[in-house]
């Protein structure tokens, strides 16, 4: 194994470019290092260490945005009272990864860039219109993470690239939750789980629903969207009356946590209950 | 921290316990193998190796992480904290309230449960029990560590608050 442990971005990029796709990020090594001791073939690959890269770390607030660096963990959101208030959908789904021993490791990049269809980090801030800064020695990019996804942990990030930082726009949210079903409350991968963001339309705003653990990656359900955009529309008034659309923005399997039907029942009852009576177009 | 060649072992400089101290460790090695084999700190204990149990928490600049998940390398410049840090005086709330029997997990409970003793400031928008949601025990039930927590911060009040 090796490793380059580089202290500034771009040192970073330097040597991630000189090994053209051979070097691996770790961040807080929550997902790579688990069963580590049996894991012989990752033992033999290179890793670019960024826990040492400065630039990467704080969390900072702009006046129209939040933005956190790579490095940024869980609990440093956690233990931000601004976005407490800002927004509470982040704190949400922070304390339900994993556990606080978790929470203090892994970051939201790193959750991003493992592609897990079942990541809870990334629901939240896909809701959120959170968009990713990729670097590398020939520049940097951003991207809107819902763009961000091409398939099953495939993504647009190149493999001589970085995220260097996630940014959420302020924006007047009337509406945002975050609801995640597992097997029991902490350390659980999501069976299914959905953000849920309104905010008035003036710059971009609207209905927001991502859901994980229903789709190859992560993913907004658009026809959901829609239905619940159109004025003047027939309101939902059960469950049900969302399966139709659902069944054209998600693609739910059986697997080992869950089943397909399961996943699709209870995504629907999530938005019915998670809505109802706080929007007339669910009653 | 050297730019390595292939394989080669790693020089970093930590504190642990208290005690800055420099090593030589391979690349592949965790935290919790360097506590138990390298430094004879056999306190934390491997219960699953994947991050679930809490065997294994250590505090890394003063939060608490699992070290079966913690390259040692990364641990370079950052002070750990082991269980053998805390006095056994420390535990006697712990001891009187049931929350040890096989033992299995306590070095990684009593670490997590010293942590939010000594910030109490964390209770105030999670509970003590989601606190210690990372740290499974297949012994007590759970109610012997929370009334064991809850004693042991009582105490802590008692002298004035032990928040840092
Ligand atoms: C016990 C346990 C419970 C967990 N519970 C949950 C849970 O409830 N919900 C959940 O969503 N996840 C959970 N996870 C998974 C994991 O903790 C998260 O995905 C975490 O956010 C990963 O972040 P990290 O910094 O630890 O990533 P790392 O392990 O360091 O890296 C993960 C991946 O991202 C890449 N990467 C990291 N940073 C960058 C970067 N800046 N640029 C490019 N690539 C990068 C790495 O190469 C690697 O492929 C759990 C893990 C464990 C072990
Ligand atoms: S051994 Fe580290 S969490 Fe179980
Ligand atoms: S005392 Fe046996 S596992 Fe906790």
């Amino acid at each position: 194994m090796k490793v380059h442990a580089p202290e500034t971005l771009e040192q970073a990029c330097a040597v991630l470019a000189q090994h053209a796709g051979a070097l691996v990020p770790m961040a807080g090594a929550t997902d790579l290092l688990v069963h580590w001791p049996g894991k012989q073939r990752d033992h033999d690959r290179a890793y670019l260490d960024l826990s040492g890269v400065a630039e990467l770390r704080p969390l900072a607030w702009t006046d129209d945005s939040l933005k956190l660096g790579a490095l940024t963990t869980y609990w440093d959101v956690l233990r931000d009272p601004q976005t407490a208030r800002q927004f509470p959908m982040l704190i949400e789904a922070a304390r339900q990864v994993g556990a606080v021993q978790i929470q203090t490791r892994g970051t939201w990049a790193g959750n991003i860039a493992n592609g897990s269809p079942a990541a809870d980090g990334v629901p939240v801030l896909m809701a959120l219109d959170a968009s990713v800064t990729l670097a590398s020695t020939t520049g940097t990019r951003t991207v809107a993470l819902a763009d961000y996804y091409t398939g099953y942990r495939a993504s647009v990030r190149r493999p001589e690239e970085l995220i260097v930082s996630i940014e959420i726009p302020k924006r007047a949210y009337d509406i945002t939750a975050f609801y995640k079903v597992g097997p029991r409350r902490a350390q659980a991968i999501t069976k299914v789980g959905v953000a849920i963001a309104h905010a008035s339309h003036a710059g971009g705003g609207g209905w927001r629903i991502v859901a994980n653990s229903v789709a190859p990656t992560v993913c907004r359900c658009r026809s959901v969207e829609s239905l619940l955009d159109e004025v003047g529309g027939k309101p939902f008034t059960a469950p049900d009356g969302f399966l139709t659309a659902l069944r054209a923005d998600v693609a739910p399997i059986d697997d080992i946590r869950s089943t397909a039907e399961y996943r699709l029942t209870v995504l629907a009852r999530l938005l019915y209950h998670g809505l109802k009576g706080r929007t007339p177009s669910v009653a | 921290m050297k730019q390595p060649s292939e394989g080669a072992k790693l020089t970093i400089s930590l504190t642990v316990n208290g005690k800055p101290m420099e090593l030589t460790v391979e690349p592949t090695e965790r935290l919790l193998d360097t506590l138990r084999y390298r430094l004879g700190l056999p306190g934390a204990k491997e219960g699953c190796g994947e991050g679930e149990c809490g065997a294994c928490t250590v505090l890394l600049d003063g939060l608490p992480v699992n070290s079966c998940l913690v390259p040692t390398f990364q641990a370079r410049g950052r002070h750990v904290e082991s269980v053998e840090s805390i006095a056994p005086g420390e535990l006697a709330p712990m001891l009187r309230c049931g929350a040890t029997q096989c033992g299995a997990c306590t070095p990684g409970v009593v670490v997590t449960a010293r942590w939010i003793q000594q910030h109490p400031e964390l209770t105030v928008d999670r509970t003590p029990r989601e606190l210690m949601a990372g740290n499974l025990c297949r012994c007590t039930g759970y109610d012997g560590i929370m009334d064991g927590l809850a004693e042991w911060m009582n105490a802590g009040a008692d002298k004035g608050g032990a928040a840092s």
